[in-house]
């Protein structure tokens, strides 16, 4: 085989047979987005909010049987500020939101969140007016987490997802999401920036799907907002 | 009590010597703890971290995890829609809509034309599948569930048969009745969103 003498060629862009651009043997060519998305994805920063008892099962994964500082994301910080992984663990009520919000803000871009167990996803066993029914209604949430508490298998499993998202939808210079959910991700920013009428409760969604009646009837959420 | 009550037996903390007083022994036999853990864990079997997405963990038999719906000898769904289970969940997390069973299925009058339930609002309590009089729900030992999306935790009657297609050679059905063999249903948790919630959100828009 003739050995090219300017080495090798590189693949074109969209898969095109070939860029005119020769490299030598042995080069890696990667792009930029993908370096600074694999450094970003093997470092992440848990802020762990942990207010209940799915706190305990994250101090699990921290500690040696699970040890999640084979995925990198050993360093728990305490300040936001420092952080780019929210761990909402347990339940958080109507009182302790502004507190996550706020903490939320602090956090430098680029920022994941991932909602651990049943409370945070969606209120779980607490179906009162004082807890949150998900934080996702406050926060977005990039991992969601089922149980009472979860296994950490489960948060390890959380964590991978994440990586696998953070390597398919950053960039250098921010957070894209990913494309697949982009188009639910939209529909879901309308539906929060629409103005609310008097009298709908936009955070109490879809509840009544679940079988459970609230009292005052269902709520109306987005059908008189589009009326 | 008084300070001299003469119940009181009064105690006084040993003499340290200097050697102990630098508490240096302490430190170091602290130390050598540390190091046979080390020496331990690099040379021996001593090492406790489970490497996860390799090793798997395999829960005991009764382990409750995420849920199926079990099928009966002639594939059908065994549910007969009586709605005790979504009665005892103590969450709300289940969701069924009943309907006339076709003339065909003599053994029952009702079916379940969906069965949602909500995994994120699900405690795995398996109340369930105890207040189930058909053995129709089962909780499963698969554990490792997460999502990146709401909609794809609600699982619908599909992905829950999908879920006892995937689980049924390791646990067989509780009751013992062994489900047909012959299924061409792909080995894969099936994955689609559910059509329910989504066709509502998008009824929203």
């Amino acid at each position: 085989m003739a050995v090219n003498p300017r080495g090798v060629e590189l693949p074109g862009r969209s898969g095109k047979s070939g860029s005119g651009v020769f490299a030598p043997e042995g080069t890696i060519v990667t792009t930029l987005d993908a370096v600074v998305s694999w450094c970003r994805k093997n470092s992440l920063w848990p802020m762990p909010f942990a207010t209940a008892c799915c706190g305990i099962e994250l101090m699990a994964v921290g500690s040696s049987r699970f040890d999640i500082a084979r995925f990198g994301a050993e360093v728990m910080r305490f300040s936001p500020r420092q952080c780019d992984l929210m761990i909402v663990a347990g339940r958080v009520v109507m009182k302790m939101m502004p507190v996550l919000q706020r903490i939320w803000l602090q956090m430098p871009e680029p920022k994941y969140a991932i909602s651990m167990g049943a409370c945070a996803s969606s209120g779980g066993i607490f179906d009162t007016y004082a807890v949150v029914q998900g934080v996702d209604r406050f926060i977005p949430i990039d991992v969601y987490i089922p149980g009472c508490p979860p296994r950490p298998e489960q948060i390890l499993r959380a964590v991978m997802d994440l990586q696998s998202k953070v390597q398919h939808s950053g960039s250098a210079f921010g957070n894209q999401g990913l494309p697949e959910l982009r188009r639910m991700e939209e529909q879901l920013v309308q539906i929060r920036s629409r103005a609310s009428l008097p009298g709908v409760a936009t955070e109490r969604a879809d509840e009544s799907r679940f079988g459970y009646r609230l009292p005052g009837g269902e709520s109306q959420v987005g059908r008189k907002e589009i009326l | 009590m008084r300070s001299d009550d003469p119940a009181l037996k009064k105690m006084t903390p040993p003499k340290l010597t200097l050697l102990e007083q630098s508490y240096l022994p302490q430190i170091l036999g602290g130390l050598v703890v540390t190091g046979r853990h080390i020496v331990k864990a690099a040379l021996g079997d001593g090492a406790v971290t489970m490497e996860y997405p390799e090793v798997q963990h395999q829960p005991s038999p009764n382990y409750r995890g995420v849920h199926r719906l079990n099928k009966d000898e002639q594939g059908r769904v065994k549910c007969v829609a009586c709605m005790l289970c979504a009665t005892a969940c103590p969450v709300h997390c289940i969701d069924i809509v009943g309907a006339t069973a076709p003339e065909s299925w003599t053994d029952r009058e009702k079916y379940c034309q969906s069965f949602v339930i909500d995994e994120l609002r699900c405690i795995y309590c398996g109340m369930c599948e105890e207040a189930c009089p058909v053995d129709a729900i089962e909780l499963t030992s698969m554990y490792d569930l997460s999502g990146l999306s709401r909609e794809e935790m609600i699982f619908d009657k599909t992905k829950l048969l999908s879920v006892f297609d995937l689980t049924k050679e390791g646990e067989p059905m509780k009751s013992g009745i062994v489900p047909p063999a012959s299924s061409n249903r792909s080995r894969e948790l099936v994955t689609t969103p559910t059509t329910g919630p989504v066709i509502e959100r998008q009824q929203l828009v």
